[in-house]
């Protein structure tokens, strides 16, 4: 795991770039520390509101703990058409989670997203980087059982 | 080059890719192999051929037959019969809305109305490989600006071709190079919108993952029309594959000399750099997107300054969608007149819609300007499913307008559909049949701004919660006729005091179903409950 | 240049290119409500109160931000731009708590004013309350969120005028809200609790720690006896809330309603304030003689101090020992005072009211309590003084003038231009020169030292007699000095020093625009109008004073013939002198 140092040299220490280097920062963990956050804001030598303010805008970040494997459920209207509510439903009844909350185990973040443009095969989520669509309740039940 | 007997392209777009395209890429290319076919056949992955909803699909060549819904299971029949033997495997062709098979794609409803500027390579080529473009004409406008045009020649064409911005504020292409032009400032900026984010829409992705080229190619010729050496590719963070793609399609640019310093022997100088997002819809507005390249909470700009004054640090800045980008080889290759036969009079080209919803062919189409709504739902997308009516359609996505069958006829192009209430806007088109209620999808709309509004400004960071509020109230049967009039009031207060677009369009889809479905409002207050059977 | 010919409300008046909507409309005797706008701060364009219909827009624009232009015909007062007004404030409301009667900002809110003249009686969306803590813990700046009205007056005040950057935007659309890095309270963030954004915030949002109530309770308790300090700036601020015009010096009149609240004395931080001239200018004599550590830099300010222990911790052997002149009274209202009129020290309780809300937090440092209990007991706002008249129904514009008491209340008029931004520098001029040349001043008054500019510089030539030799008039001594307020412009002074790049020995720096005079303990609004009105009264104190340099401070002679000896003795360096600590940011 690299540290904050690396990651900010690796960016060249440019603070535009503050949005990449919070990305590299939350890969391992799938959320911001508070040693992340503040680490980035001293190695850049910007205030640490400004990382947070930054860090709490974009909702790809999490300054909570989030489980290994975040499912990004897209709600959107075509989803919805599609039957979204039902499978979201399915979801949080197999997980016993409510949207923005982890399971105990820590394995599963349950968040809604902005449309993730596979409205061809909708409803969709995605599972950390895997896309998946054309869900139905129980496809996303066998999907979230089958991750590991 | 080798040549080949026969060459298979299979869609690799996002779509595709999620029904395993890429495992049946993998199993055709070792069945191939397998029947000793591996010298006279090759296999390609392309970009989206647009009919999603039919996906993976894949296309034999010479022939160009269109294989639909292709499992794994299905690889070794097309093999031991096409491939092979020659003969056609018909239970995997599409079966149209006619009795008949559609086998190639002139079979297609789907695509024979279609007309291709900004897809011509999407589903052609191998996305991958910038050699396929280059063969297909990529990056010959750009060498015809750099060698044959000045700046002011390569904008007056673009401000000859009518093209306006394919974003959806369609705002005139050329007068935005020329103002950026004619800003003092000694360094300029390109920046492209890939921060495709409106709900229903994936035509950005589209050009993304099927032609990254077209982009650098359109942002070379804007660099080089506006005085810029630095360009910027803003794609949302979500869009895995399209960050991907493009950064190949750069690295091949650069090794090529069409990126970097002293390019194709000229003094010209312009490079390209990738920056992503994070969740954030408001960052496809401009301003908004200018503050997320400079790593800062993605909050739009009061203008003026206009973002050709003072952009992206500052300095004068030129912002385009993908889409419009897509469009500026073709111009300058063709000339603007050649691009005003396509389209209206007000509004020449082609449009990219992403049809979404209760459609038989859901998917990516591109169209002339102005084609009817109707033409589009019915004789490309195949209708609606399973037998319901249609209901309402929404275009330009979340924060266009809903409108009623009433409308089915209206031109797809900007100012008609300005004057039918509703926007063109992005380019998607939800089509919703009579199964749903507008209530319950006002609620989606909602939710969606209120969790997007950036929070800034007043009317649009409280004003979008408090519609969602008012909208849950209505829906659950408790609301009043005070409700509907609040509704209405912070709607046209959102629309007129918002800081930017995103809270000025909001209402718009509220207002809109207000006007077209205003009894199915009524109905939910007066205790009858939802007349389509779907708020609880 | 020429001008642009504007119709608002069907009144023609012409104005300068550049020029918005909002200042056109004050021509044309039109007054536009306003929220996130700061006469004295950056546009906005946020609260979208003050929007506008312009012909030919297709929406409404902020007034605050729209640049005219030549021909351009607004309409301020439409049906629908009321309409649209009436609904943005609703929209404020539905998430903003209306305690007004129990808020510290009550009658004073700009919200309410707002609310009250658009009319608005019932706010007809439904509401919803943030509750989200309040933050006290720093004892000096409280930041209550559910007040907030995101109007980010107090992060530009906090950001680019004082350059700490602790407050920001966090989280995003209905959940945004001004807050902190990673949510912390003051008290653990690199704060300085200067309180300029209590200056900046339109509503109850941002306020000091009231502590009125432990000076009730002193005032009330018959063994305990109260003594008052009163800061320059105060006197003349306090007259703004008690009927008394902007820039009006209520010096007498303040001890008066301090006598009638209780107090057993009503001294004078002005004393002090020449106590530390002497201190100071010593010091700085000293390191000029003895190589001592260039520029030396004023110490009077607590968030300056806490500025430089965080943001600069290596550079603190540049700032004075010197405590700051409330520390230096507290110290010797438990010492030198109980000593001369024999009475018990523990028995003493020591009141403050500063422009400050940072002495809060510097009266409460472990190192002042020199005396051997808490120097200063309880320090208030200028804004709490106000409180505690009004609750004790005191009218001051009908009290006689009354003066301070002795000993601790005689000072001179460069005790009283320490409010002042360069005041500190003129005063200390003053008396360095006449010691160390041993002629008087031609002209007392520092002109380029005065007024609102953010850094200023000067040098003076001081001819020193003892060290001539034979035939010569004396050795020059070329003593350059610079006065920098607000600390961003400190910062910059800092930068300077910091890479050597300049000369100076000796540095002035006030953490508040305009100095304590514009404190972030003085009444609302603070602007740099009521600053120059302000900072205009203490020129006229400081003329109308009788003596003017604080080395002719009679009582000061006294002080270190009686109980100190003399400047940087022994007695001086343990009551009035202090250490710094460093601090981290992050």
């Amino acid at each position: 795991m690299n540290t904050v140092k690396e990651i900010v040299a690796e960016h060249g220490h440019e603070s535009s770039r503050l949005l990449e280097m919070l990305r590299c920062l939350q890969s391992p963990t799938n959320y911001l520390s508070e040693e992340a956050i503040v680490g980035v804001a001293k190695e850049l030598n910007v205030p640490i509101s400004h990382v947070y303010g930054v860090a709490s805008f974009y909702s790809m970040y999490s300054t909570k703990p989030r489980g290994k494997y975040i499912i990004r459920f897209c709600e959107s209207a075509p989803c919805h058409i599609e039957g979204a509510a039902e499978v979201l439903e399915a979801v949080q009844d197999q997980l016993q989670i409510a949207v923005n909350e982890t399971t105990t185990d820590g394995k599963f973040s349950l968040e809604l997203t902005s449309c993730l443009g596979v409205c061809g095969v909708a409803p969709a989520m995605m599972v950390n980087s895997t896309v998946y669509g054309n869900l139905t309740p129980e496809k996303a039940k066998k999907i979230l059982a089958a991750t590991e | 080059m080798t040549l080949h007997r026969s060459h298979v392209l299979v869609c690799s777009g996002s779509n595709c890719a999620l029904h395993s395209s890429s495992f049946v890429k993998d199993r055709l290319t070792l069945e191939i192999s397998q029947a000793g076919l591996g010298d006279e056949i090759r296999v390609l992955e392309t970009g989206c051929f647009g009919l999603c909803a039919q996906g993976p699909i894949m296309v034999v060549y010479p022939e160009g037959i269109h294989y639909c819904k292709v499992g794994l299971e299905d690889i070794g029949e097309i093999v031991q019969e096409h491939l092979l033997k020659g003969r056609i495997v018909n239970r995997l062709l599409f079966k149209g809305t006619s009795d008949k098979n559609w086998m190639t794609k002139d079979d297609f409803d789907f695509y024979r109305k279609q007309e291709r500027v900004v897809l011509r390579n999407a589903g052609v080529i191998d996305p991958e490989n910038i050699e396929e473009s280059l063969v297909r004409g990529g990056y010959a406008a750009f060498g015809k600006a750099l060698s044959e045009m000045t700046p002011s020649q390569v904008i007056q064409e673009i401000t000859d071709s009518g093209l306006q911005g394919r974003g959806g504020a369609g705002f005139p292409t050329g007068r935005k190079w020329q103002f950026t032009q004619e800003a003092a400032g000694d360094k300029k900026y390109v920046v492209c919108n890939a921060d495709e984010g409106e709900p229903g829409t994936s035509k950005d992705r589209l050009i993304l993952e099927g032609d990254p080229h077209t982009i650098i190619e359109g942002m070379l010729i804007a660099g080089y029309a506006i005085g810029a050496t630095q360009g910027f590719v803003y794609i949302r963070g979500e869009y895995l594959l399209s960050i991907e793609r493009l950064q190949k399609a750069i690295n091949q640019a650069r090794e090529f000399g069409l990126l970097g310093k002293g390019i194709l022997g000229s003094d010209f100088e312009f490079d390209l750099e990738i920056r992503s997002g994070a969740g954030a819809y408001v960052c496809g507005e401009e301003t908004a997107l200018l503050n997320s390249i400079e790593g800062k909470r993605g909050e739009p700009r009061f203008k003026p300054p206009y973002p050709a004054v003072r952009g992206l640090w500052q300095k004068p800045t030129l912002i385009n969608n993908v889409e419009t980008l897509a469009n500026i080889g073709p111009i300058i290759q063709n000339g603007s007149d050649w691009f005003r036969q396509i389209g209206t009079p007000e509004c020449p080209g082609t449009k990219v819609f992403t049809l979404s919803g209760n459609i038989c062919n859901s998917g990516l189409i591109e169209v002339p300007m102005g084609m009817t709504l109707r033409e589009i739902i019915y004789d490309i997308g195949g209708g609606i499913p399973d037998g319901h009516q249609f209901k309402m359609a929404q275009t330009g996505g979340t924060s266009g307008g809903c409108i009623s069958a009433d409308l089915l006829d209206v031109p797809m192009d900007i100012p008609s559909l300005a004057k039918a209430g509703t926007a063109l806007g992005s380019g998607a088109l939800l089509v919703v049949d009579d199964r749903h209620c507008v209530v319950d999808l006002a609620k989606t709309f909602l939710r969606f701004f209120a969790h997007e509004s950036c929070g800034q400004c007043t009317p649009c960071r409280e004003g979008t919660t408090v519609l969602l509020r008012l909208m849950n109230k209505l829906a659950s049967g408790k609301g009043d006729a005070q409700d509907i009039t609040n509704l209405q009031r912070l709607s046209t207060t959102m629309q007129q005091a918002s800081l930017c677009g995103l809270g000025q369009t909001a209402p718009l889809p509220i207002l809109s179903a207000l006007t077209f479905f205003a009894d199915e409002f009524h109905a939910h207050l007066e205790g009858q409950g939802c007349p389509a059977g779907v708020c609880g | 240049m020429d001008l642009f010919q504007v119709t608002i409300d069907g009144q023609i008046v012409n104005v300068a290119p550049g020029t918005t909507i909002l200042q056109a409309a004050e021509d044309a005797g039109v007054k536009i409500p306003t929220l996130c706008h700061h006469p004295d701060q950056q546009v906005k364009a946020a609260c979208r109160v003050c929007v506008v219909e312009v012909e030919g827009s297709r929406v409404m624009q902020p007034a605050c931000a729209y640049p005219v232009y030549n021909g351009m015909v607004v309409h301020t007062n439409t049906m629908a731009v009321r309409e649209v007004r009436r609904t943005v404030l609703e929209l404020l409301l539905t998430h903003h708590p209306q305690d007004c009667l129990q808020c510290e900002r009550n009658l004073h809110c700009e919200l309410q004013t707002l609310t009250q003249e658009a009319g608005i009686r019932q706010v007809e969306f439904p509401q919803e309350l943030r509750n989200l803590p309040v933050d006290e813990s720093s004892g000096a700046v409280a930041r209550d969120p559910n007040k907030c009205i995101n109007c980010r007056r107090c992060i530009e005040a906090c950001g680019e005028l004082q350059g700490v950057d602790i407050l920001a935007s966090i989280n995003r659309g209905y959940d945004t809200v001004v807050g902190t890095g990673l949510n912390k309270s003051l008290a653990d963030l690199a704060c300085v609790l200067c309180g300029q954004c209590i200056q900046a915030c339109p509503v109850g949002a941002l306020r000091e720690v009231d502590h009125t109530q432990q000076v009730w309770d002193a005032l009330n308790d018959p063994d305990v006896h109260v003594v008052v300090q009163t800061a320059p700036a105060v006197r003349v601020a306090l007259g703004e809330e008690l009927g008394y015009p902007v820039g009006s010096g209520v010096t007498k009149k303040m001890t008066a309603a301090l006598r009638r609240l209780g107090f057993d004395k009503v001294f004078d931080t002005d004393f002090t304030a020449d106590l530390t001239i002497m201190e100071e200018g010593s010091e700085l004599l000293d390191r000029i003689k003895n190589g001592g550590t260039l520029p030396m830099i004023t110490s009077c300010s607590p968030g300056w101090i806490k500025y430089m222990e965080h943001y600069y911790p290596d550079m603190l052997d540049h700032l004075s020992t010197c405590k700051s002149p409330q520390q230096m009274f507290g110290a010797l209202a438990k010492t030198f005072y109980p000593q001369t009129q024999g009475m018990d020290p523990s028995k003493i309780f020591v009141v403050s009211v500063m422009p400050c809300t940072a002495k809060k937090y510097e009266a409460n440092r472990p190192e002042m309590r020199a005396s051997g209990y808490q120097d200063v007991d309880v320090v208030l706002t200028t804004r709490e003084l106000v409180h505690m008249i009004k609750q004790a129904g005191l009218n001051i514009t009908a009290l006689p003038d009354e003066e301070f008491d002795d000993p601790l209340g005689l000072s001179t008029g460069a005790g009283v231009i320490f409010g002042s931004t360069g005041g500190v520098m003129e005063a200390a001029l003053r008396t360095v020169y006449e010691i160390v040349t041993g002629d008087e001043l031609p002209s007392l008054d520092f002109e380029v030292v005065r007024g609102l500019e953010g850094t200023k510089r000067a040098s003076v030539e001081l001819i020193i007699p003892e060290a001539a030799a034979d035939g010569e008039v004396g050795t020059s001594l070329q003593v350059n000095v610079a006065v920098a307020s607000s600390l961003s412009e400190a910062k910059k002074l800092i930068e300077l020093v910091k890479t050597g790049q300049e000369e100076i020995h000796f540095i002035e720096i006030m953490c508040c625009p305009g100095g304590c005079i514009g404190g972030g303990g003085q009444p609302r609004p603070t602007t740099n109008q009521t600053r120059t009105a302000r900072m205009n009264a203490i020129y006229r104190e400081d003329a109308g004073m009788p003596i003017r340099k604080s080395h002719e401070n009679p009582a000061v002679a006294s002080l270190y013939a009686d109980f100190l000896g003399s400047p940087l003795g022994s007695v001086s360096h343990k009551l009035l002198h202090t250490h710094y600590t460093k601090r981290k940011v992050y």
